[in-house]
């Protein structure tokens, strides 16, 4: 139990640096980018052949993130210069990534065992700096061993990663031209009258935001042990569950506040299906109806809150004014 | 300097919905013109500044600006010299960011937009000093988002917005006619104020003929895709409302249908 936590906090984290690029899609660029499916395996894919070619794992894993940042050019150029409309540019550049993505690894999986990935790459520092005794000893001092990881170091080193990666796009977002990234999204025709070309904002919105994802993949392949070409089917959705439960938990005040918010979403979204596989009658393969129905359930409770708050005010008001009439009488 | 030579624009051209919009319009602003256009429904006057902005491209004809011609270039690199306001006060601005931001992005348009922070110490102090010269208290709600100011509001901010990178032409279209007669009066002063004080070349389109009489130095009248009147200093100080009704029916020899336009005179 406390381990599969522990592993869904870990992979939560990872998948929080997809979350962030499908917030940029969804939520700042206003596009609903479906290249996510397709461009999440191609940075698996890109950094695993290069891995078992001898490549270096951080090099590989660079070198998927910007293989997805193309991909998502692409999308944005279908979409700025060839007139497709937002979906279906994504959903065509998801079509054909998944043939680029075999062709990149020239089989449908990948095995990453006894290779050496960031992972192993670091823990052999991780190892020398003995940061896993030091970091066990208040839990051996309070005698909950059992509630402690295995190891720190994915959690450690991932925490570093996503901080750095949200504290960029904080700061991205702040600068001139993430305020006129961000008001493309927002109003594309008073941006375009105050001289910036929203095309190309969206084009490279749409790159980051799709780089942002396969970096997620190509770690998430290194964190798994192996890359497979079915393994993206259905990461948008992830990606918006994770966003959507991130807003409504944590909110979404601020930009800073807003990309806490997502990654703190994915971490939980991964907690809740650790969780819901722990039962009996669910299966493995239920996870992705468990995510719909996460993702609905987080899109129509909003509404449905609401009304009957709104309709427990209008009862009680009635009450009042009925008892203030009796009074009278 | 703004100059337009035989601009014709055509909807539909070829099929029964045919629309001549705009029909070999020729106009030159100076330096310091201030304009305003009036005309009934379907006029033209909202194609003619879409026209100029680069919003739409003439099917004949030039435009040049600052003797540059920019007939086909884009809205995006033209907006450098242009400033607009629209009738909608949601068009204007983006409702989920700060006044800050928005003005950030105004201050954009003039130079190229950087990876340096879009507002940062100096620029709010500035932009607190721009919004304390309009006067309406939102000096102190730099970081309010705009989506929660009212129609009035935000058509004043986009107003600071289209003007204070002094851009060589300022395109306003019916920009009071959502708001209340109030605010639209509040916001017809502070245009007023603004033009004055970065002496910009302004095209005004508005329905109301008392206020077309009343402001700038030039007067257009259009109708059916063309200028049909205008007047300018002195002849147009003497301009009256029932003077430009009849000069509308001398010329055009029928009503001049427009019930708003009656309505506010
Ligand atoms: N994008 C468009 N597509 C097709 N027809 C158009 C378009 N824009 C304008 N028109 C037509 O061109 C003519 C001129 O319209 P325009 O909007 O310029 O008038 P206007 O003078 O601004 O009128 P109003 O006072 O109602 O704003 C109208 O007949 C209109 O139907
Ligand atoms: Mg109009």
């Amino acid at each position: 139990m406390v381990s599969a936590l522990y592993g869904a906090f870990e992979s939560g984290l990872i998948y929080a640096i997809m979350a962030l690029g499908v917030y940029l899609s969804f939520r700042v660029l206003d596009f609903p980018d479906l290249t996510v499916d397709g461009s999440f395996v191609t940075g698996g894919a890109v950094t695993a052949i290069m891995i078992i070619n001898g490549g270096d794992p951080f090099l590989a894993t660079i070198t998927g993130a910007i293989v997805g940042f193309l991909a998502g050019c692409v999308t944005g150029l279908l979409h700025t210069m060839g007139n497709i409309n937002p979906l279906l540019s994504g959903i065509l550049m998801m079509t054909a990534l998944y043939s680029v993505n075999l062709r990149i690894m020239g089989q449908p999986n990948i095995p990453l065992l006894n290779q050496s990935t960031i992972f192993t790459e670091v823990r052999a520092w991780w190892q020398n700096l003995r940061m896993d005794e030091w970091l066990m000893k208040p839990f051996s001092a309070l005698g909950i061993e059992g509630f402690a990881p295995r190891t720190f170091l994915v959690i450690i080193s991932m925490i570093l990663i996503v901080v750095m990666i949200k504290l960029i796009t904080d700061w991205l977002l702040k600068t001139e031209a993430g305020l006129a990234l961000r008001a493309t999204g927002d109003n594309p025709r008073m941006v375009k009258s105050l001289s910036a070309n929203t095309k190309m904002y969206i084009v490279f919105g749409l790159g980051i935001s799709n780089g942002l994802v396969a970096l997620s993949g190509a770690l998430i392949a290194q964190f798994n042990g192996f890359s497979d070409v079915n393994l993206g089917i259905g990461m948008i959705i992830v990606g918006l569950a994770s966003v959507i439960i991130g807003e409504s938990l944590f909110g979404k005040k601020s930009i800073a506040r807003a990309t806490l918010a997502v990654i703190l979403g994915a971490i939980v979204y991964r907690m809740i299906i650790a969780l819901a596989l722990r039962l009996d009658f669910v299966d493995a393969s239920d996870m992705k109806l468990i995510t719909a129905i996460i993702v609905i359930l987080a899109l129509v409770s909003p509404a449905w809150i609401n009304k009957f708050k709104e309709n427990r005010k209008r009862y009680s008001n009635r009450r009042k004014l009925m008892q203030h009439e009796k009074g009278a009488n | 300097m703004l100059e337009l030579k035989q601009i014709s624009k055509v909807f539909y051209e070829g099929t029964p919905d045919e629309r001549k919009a705009l029909n070999g319009v020729d106009l030159t602003l100076k330096d310091g013109d201030f304009v305003t256009v009036i005309g009934s429904n379907g006029a033209g006057k909202s194609t003619l500044l879409n026209i100029i902005a680069g919003v739409l491209f003439p099917d004949f004809g030039s435009v040049s600006v600052n003797n540059k011609e920019v007939t086909f270039v884009p809205e995006y690199k033209r907006s450098k010299l242009i400033g607009r306001v629209f009738q909608d006060p949601m068009a204007g601005t983006a409702p989920n960011m700060t006044i800050e931001e928005n003005l950030a992005l105004a201050l954009g348009r003039s130079n190229k937009r950087s990876l340096f922070r879009g507002v940062n110490a100096k620029r709010r102090e500035e932009f607190q000093e721009l919004l304390a010269s309009i006067d309406i208290g939102l000096e102190d709600r730099l970081n309010t988002k705009v989506g929660l100011l009212s129609g009035g509001e935000r058509q004043a901010l986009s107003l600071l917005m289209a003007t204070f990178t002094k851009p060589s032409i300022l395109l306003l279209d019916e920009h009071t006619a959502a708001l209340d007669p109030a605010r639209a009066e509040l916001i017809t002063n502070i245009t007023k104020d603004l033009v004055k004080k970065h002496q910009l070349t302004t095209l005004m389109v508005t329905h109301q003929m008392d206020q077309a009489i009343n402001l700038g130095n030039r007067l257009f009248m259009m109708d059916s895709g063309q200028i049909i009147f205008e007047a300018q200093d002195k002849e147009k100080e003497k301009l009256t409302v029932d003077g430009l009704i009849e000069e509308f029916q001398k010329i055009r020899g029928k009503q001049f249908a427009s019930d708003r336009t009656v309505l506010t005179s």
